[in-house]
């Protein structure tokens, strides 16, 4: 009885670290934009969705293989994220945060429109790339999926870490994310690199999209909550601190699991499923008033 | 020695202010050439109008080229511009510092070039992990020079680099700086409030008020000369 526990515990641990993968990519994509752009851009969820759709044209309806329509979409999300910078933001960026911020939400809303128009509403399923296998260790169920999305999430982390710390654009994107001005005295075009930035948070989302399909089904509002969840997870961890956004997606991941398996004993047994959006909220809320900077962020010194 | 770079008549504005009026100036290869002048002379504003930071008109040249287009492309040109207050990234390290100096260059031997300016600040090897912002204001501006350093420049600009310095740091920044003029040949264009120590540190000096070359001539002549010292500079 004891053992059985544990081993649902252990079970609810692994599908809460996946989940916590996959918010972990889109709060990094969320931070990678803020450090650059200054703000919180609404639209990525929808953007990882769009991402996601495509990745499910060419499988389902052009009759891909899954790994070369899962390379297609990270390169086509690359390129359209660092058009959308081009295009869509760069007109507005010297201009309020506000005004910014608008533009995304505009952006939200019109991929959300051109998603629903191009493919309707109703839920399609895109296939695991781990498919539906299940392993036993230990007395512990765990999905393929899971242990799956878990490494791609760690491998793709792992090779951020690589190209921000030991190469010369990684430098350069972060020279001229931290402080523009000086960058462009040492030659760097900053301009390019944010749009690099947003070309590279695409990707995240893209990923985030395609290892979030197999579970949930993929339907136009499917990265919703998943943006909020890894709103929690940026807000956790520090908006402005990479490492903070993994550490919070996999804390935000595993909590809001346990949460709901917690709902198995009486006590508890109010906190369904409905709740952990709203859960998710107080995370960001308790965060906001209690430590603004988040686990890893710096407290913000303003000069008078 | 040859024209390095020539400024005929450049003007620059901030929005609605006119920051320079009418400025020409030459450096010559291998000079240290000071720009001296009161607070909104337009000391800062001449090189930043030469990095191309401010849009200007008139003509810039960089051997007998001109220079068009913003601070990256100034930066590719050539020109090492050591921004006022240093201009050191502090949220990178003192190693990533020196290699975003090497950013425009194509070449390979930037490891080997952090060792050659590492000879003339041998504490920036050891401390090479550290980040920039947790250095003191003396370490920043000296790790700025660094940095400029490792782009080769043609042409290196410095900002008021005595400004918030301890006189003796500021003392041995200048001495670096000439040994880097005569053992590498560097040409340097350097902005100062500090006069006096400009005028040790350079070869010919130009005196500016408001946005207009005031008068020009060798730093010996200008520091010699008295009722010069007295009405322009100030000492």
């Amino acid at each position: 009885m004891v053992l059985a526990a544990f081993s649902d515990f252990m079970q609810q641990i692994v599908s809460g670290l996946a989940s916590g993968g996959i918010y972990a990519l889109l709060a990094l994509a969320l931070v990678i934009i803020h450090r650059s752009t200054g703000v919180i851009n609404f639209a990525q969820g929808e953007m990882a969705t769009l991402s996601t759709y495509i990745a499910w044209t060419l499988i389902a309806q052009h009759g891909w293989r899954y790994a070369p329509a899962f390379v297609a979409t990270l390169v086509i999300s690359f390129v359209g994220g660092f058009a959308i910078h081009r295009v869509v933001i760069r007109p507005v960026e010297r201009g309020s945060v506000l005004r910014i911020v608008i533009v995304t939400i505009g952006l939200l809303v019109a991929i959300n429109g051109f998603v629903i128009w191009k493919w309707g509403g109703e839920p399609q399923q895109l296939q695991s790339p781990f498919g539906t296998d299940t392993f036993t260790i230990g007395g512990v169920v765990i999905a393929a999926h899971d242990i799956g999305t878990i490494a791609v999430a760690l491998g793709i982390v792992l090779l951020l870490w690589v190209l921000f710390r030991f190469t010369k654009v990684g430098l350069a994107l972060r020279a001229a994310a931290v402080n523009p001005d000086e960058a462009r005295l040492v030659g760097v075009r900053v301009s390019w690199m944010l749009a690099l930035g947003w070309g590279l948070a695409a990707l995240l989302g893209a990923v985030a999209g395609m290892l979030t399909a197999p579970t949930v089904g993929l339907d136009p509002n499917m990265m919703a909550a998943v943006l909020i969840y890894s709103f929690a997870a940026a807000v956790l961890g520090g908006i402005d601190s990479p490492i903070g956004a993994v550490v919070g997606g996999l804390i935000v991941g595993v909590l809001l699991n346990l949460l709901g398996y917690l709902s198995q004993y009486d006590a508890v047994s109010w906190f369904t499923e409905e709740l952990r959006l709203p859960a998710a909220l107080l995370i960001i809320l308790v965060v906001l008033l209690v430590r603004p900077q988040g686990i890893f962020g710096k407290p913000e010194v303003k000069r008078v | 020695m040859r024209t390095l770079l020539e400024l005929d008549a450049v003007a620059a504005r901030y929005g609605p202010v006119q920051a320079l009026h009418d400025v020409s100036l030459v450096v010559r290869e291998g000079e240290i050439v000071a720009v001296l002048g009161a607070n909104g002379a337009g000391k800062t504003t001449t090189l930043r109008a030469i990095s191309g930071v401010v849009s200007r008109t008139g003509s810039i040249e960089l051997e007998g080229k001109p220079l068009k287009g913003g601070p990256e492309a100034a930066a590719r040109a050539g020109i090492a511009h050591v921004p006022e207050g240093r201009g050191t990234f502090v949220d990178l390290t003192v190693t990533e510092n020196l290699r975003l100096g090497a950013y425009t260059r194509r070449d390979r031997s930037v490891k080997a070039d952090v060792k050659r300016v590492a000879e003339y600040f041998p504490w920036m090897l050891e401390r090479g992990g550290q980040r920039a912002g947790t250095l003191s204001g003396g370490e920043q501006q000296m790790l700025a020079l660094g940095r400029a350093l490792m782009s080769r420049p043609r042409l290196m600009l410095l900002d008021e680099p005595s400004l918030g310095l301890a006189p003796l740091i500021v003392r041995e920044f200048f001495r670096i700086v000439r040994k880097l003029n005569e053992d590498e040949g560097l040409t340097v264009l350097v902005v100062e409030q500090d006069a006096r120590i400009a005028l040790n540190a350079s070869t010919r000096a130009y005196v500016l008020e408001v946005g207009r070359v005031a008068l020009t001539g060798p730093s010996q002549e200008l520091r010699d000369d008295e009722s010069i010292r007295r009405s322009y500079l100030g000492y």
